[in-house]
């Protein structure tokens, strides 16, 4: 605040508190709906005092999506998607930042140009690489001549084939395979000072060790705000899971809400659906909440 | 920029990266380059062999109506979503880094909607847009036939709009309110004691200096707008009523996976590529030029 402005602040207050309303209406409006009976849901207008079915609702949403096993699923994906990113980017910066070799630059523009397009654009080619992971290498093969070499020598027909539709590799190497972290990295590398390395090679550390001992602690800090978005995305992936995943006992949380739309021409139940929703929204509120500090250095660090 | 100090041994360089480079062979560039395989042959989706189309399926798709009522409707999207999300968010982080009391406050609870998953949120806004139940049903009682997202496209399509935009204010909020406050204190001060009021001081100081920051979050938004969209227009709309809001991603989806036509998704996935790859050139080559930076 620079100087007195009694009129303008009024004004100021007013419209962040409308701000204010507009972000949290949703989440209180989702919150009473679940708290309703079939009958006071559909109310017109609907009693915005909260009712007593809360508990029974939740636990309704729960059996009905199945909700229990769908949430683990979701975590072990988030959490690979994550613990998955962390780790190979980091790899990746470290080769990109500390080593000369051939081709060095070729490797970067890459990494660089998968920030282009999201899978959401090539599903459907994606799709098809996950139901045989191995084609890729099986085409290349064969157009090269080796598979033919192969089966002259040892009279094995190569058939490579490994389907990776309804499992967790299958939900979370695509996702992995991009190269979001792989620059936040960078960034990071770029400016640990020199004499650093030079102290640790002097002691005689070599290219692993310096990684394992020096580079890595020091990025605890990316690694906490990268982890966190990366936790938040894969949670709240839609699209990929609702391909990869026919079978239920691999089914995301989030892609269970559609189950949870009241059917036409049945009972409206919006307070089930709505208590589904809450369930599901938790966990991703959660960490927002808890991890806000490293939410939004997170989110700032890798877009940039 | 580049290490003065760097590891001898190359080789081992070179396998640091080689498990990035497997997964993005596998699951980013054979799939790209497949998409254009596909969008230039056709394919039968159960084997069969590939037949050389040339550009057919291309010529196909640009012929077809339902196609082009797809574009014109994510352009709409696009427009007014990327358009309400960032006026809103600029108003808020504006009036946030006045820095009045309580203002800590907005700093974290405009950030939530961002958090949610967009089918998630979707379902929320079905609810609370629904025409019978909900909130919109007070309208509707007020003025009957008013608002009907199942039989109305443009209903259909305000409600995936506010939806979307919804999630968005708080990510462009984040950013702006980022923006806003690397902006040196002193500045803001020197100007109100040559005597500039607030107004003036956000359009002559703060706006310009930002301006990097809103060419990135347009395009972003609009980027966004064609994929994290999916979720939100298969739970609330399913693409209808008649189409109205059948999205690019959400058309590719139902015509390569439920209409099984993998040469005309394909061809569908290589103009969205095209159109993003554009867009990211423009931000790079056009506007980062013309922008103010410090």
């Amino acid at each position: 605040m620079v100087e007195r402005t009694p009129i303008l602040n009024f004004f100021t207050h007013l419209i962040l508190f409308a701000g204010f309303v507009f972000c949290v209406a949703p989440f209180v409006i989702v919150a009473i709906a679940a708290s309703h009976n079939l009958k006071d849901v559909n109310d017109v207008p609907m009693s915005l005092l909260p009712g007593s079915d809360f508990w029974v609702n939740i636990k309704t949403a729960w059996t009905t999506a199945d909700l229990g096993p769908k949430l683990l699923n979701s975590f072990i994906m988030a959490f690979g998607v994550a613990a998955g990113k962390v780790i190979i980017s980091a790899l990746t910066a470290f080769s990109i930042v500390y080593f000369r070799y051939p081709g060095r630059m070729l490797i970067f523009w890459l990494i660089f140009i998968t920030l282009m397009l999201p899978l959401e654009v090539r599903i459907v080619p994606t799709y098809a690489v996950v139901a045989n992971v191995l084609e890729p290498y099986q085409t290349i093969m064969d157009l090269t001549g080796l598979s033919w070499l192969i089966e002259k020598i040892s009279g094995v027909q190569v058939q490579l084939s490994l389907g990776l539709l309804n499992s967790y590799s299958g939900l979370i190497l695509p996702l992995i395979a991009t190269a979001t972290g792989t620059f936040l990295y960078r960034q990071f590398f770029l400016t640990v000072p020199d004499e650093l390395t030079e102290a640790a090679r002097m002691d005689g550390a070599g290219a692993l060790r310096f990684f394992v001992d020096i580079l890595l602690p020091l990025s605890r800090n990316n690694m906490a705000a990268l982890g966190t978005i990366m936790f938040l995305w894969a949670w709240n992936q839609y699209l990929w899971p609702l391909l990869i995943t026919t079978d239920q006992s691999h089914a995301m949380a989030v892609t269970e809400l559609k189950q949870l739309i009241p059917n036409v021409g049945g009972a409206p139940e919006w307070h089930i659906a709505m208590a589904g929703t809450l369930i599901i929204m938790l966990p991703p509120m959660m960490v927002v909440v808890l991890m806000q500090r490293w939410f939004v250095r997170g989110l700032i660090a890798t877009e940039k | 920029m580049e290490k003065r100090v760097t590891f001898g041994r190359w080789t081992i360089g070179i396998l640091f990266a080689v498990p990035q480079l497997i997964l993005i062979f596998t699951f980013f560039y054979w799939p790209a380059g497949q998409a254009v395989y596909w969008s230039l042959t056709l394919q039968q989706p159960w084997g069969g062999g590939n037949i050389w189309v040339g550009l057919d399926n291309f010529r196909s798709i640009l012929a077809n109506a339902d196609y082009w009522n797809s574009i014109t409707a994510s352009m709409i999207f696009a427009g007014i979503s990327t358009g309400l999300a960032m006026v809103i968010a600029l108003v808020l982080a504006a009036l946030t880094d006045r820095q009045l009391a309580g203002s800590w406050l907005y700093r974290v609870v405009l950030i939530w909607p961002y958090g949610i998953a967009a089918p998630a949120l979707a379902l929320a806004f079905r609810f609370i847009l629904a025409p019978e139940a909900g909130f919109m049903a007070v309208v509707n009682k007020v003025w009957p036939g008013f608002w009907d997202p199942g039989l109305d496209g443009a209903d259909a399509m305000a409600s995936v709009i506010i939806a979307f935009s919804w999630k968005y204010v708080g990510y462009n909020f984040i950013f702006f309110l980022a923006a806003l406050q690397a902006i040196p204190r002193s500045l803001i001060e020197a100007a109100a004691m040559d005597g500039s009021g607030v107004i003036r001081r956000f359009w002559d100081i703060q706006f310009p200096l930002i301006t990097p920051t809103i060419f990135f979050l347009l395009v972003i938004n609009i980027t966004e707008s064609f994929q994290d969209s999916f979720g939100i227009v298969d739970i609330m709309t399913a693409g209808g009523p008649a189409n109205a809001t059948n999205l690019m991603v959400y058309k590719i989806y139902s015509d390569g996976f439920k209409g099984l036509d993998y040469s005309g998704a394909a061809a569908q996935s290589i103009i969205l590529m095209l159109l993003i790859v554009a867009l990211t050139i423009v931000q790079f080559r056009f506007i980062e030029r013309r922008v103010h930076y410090r």
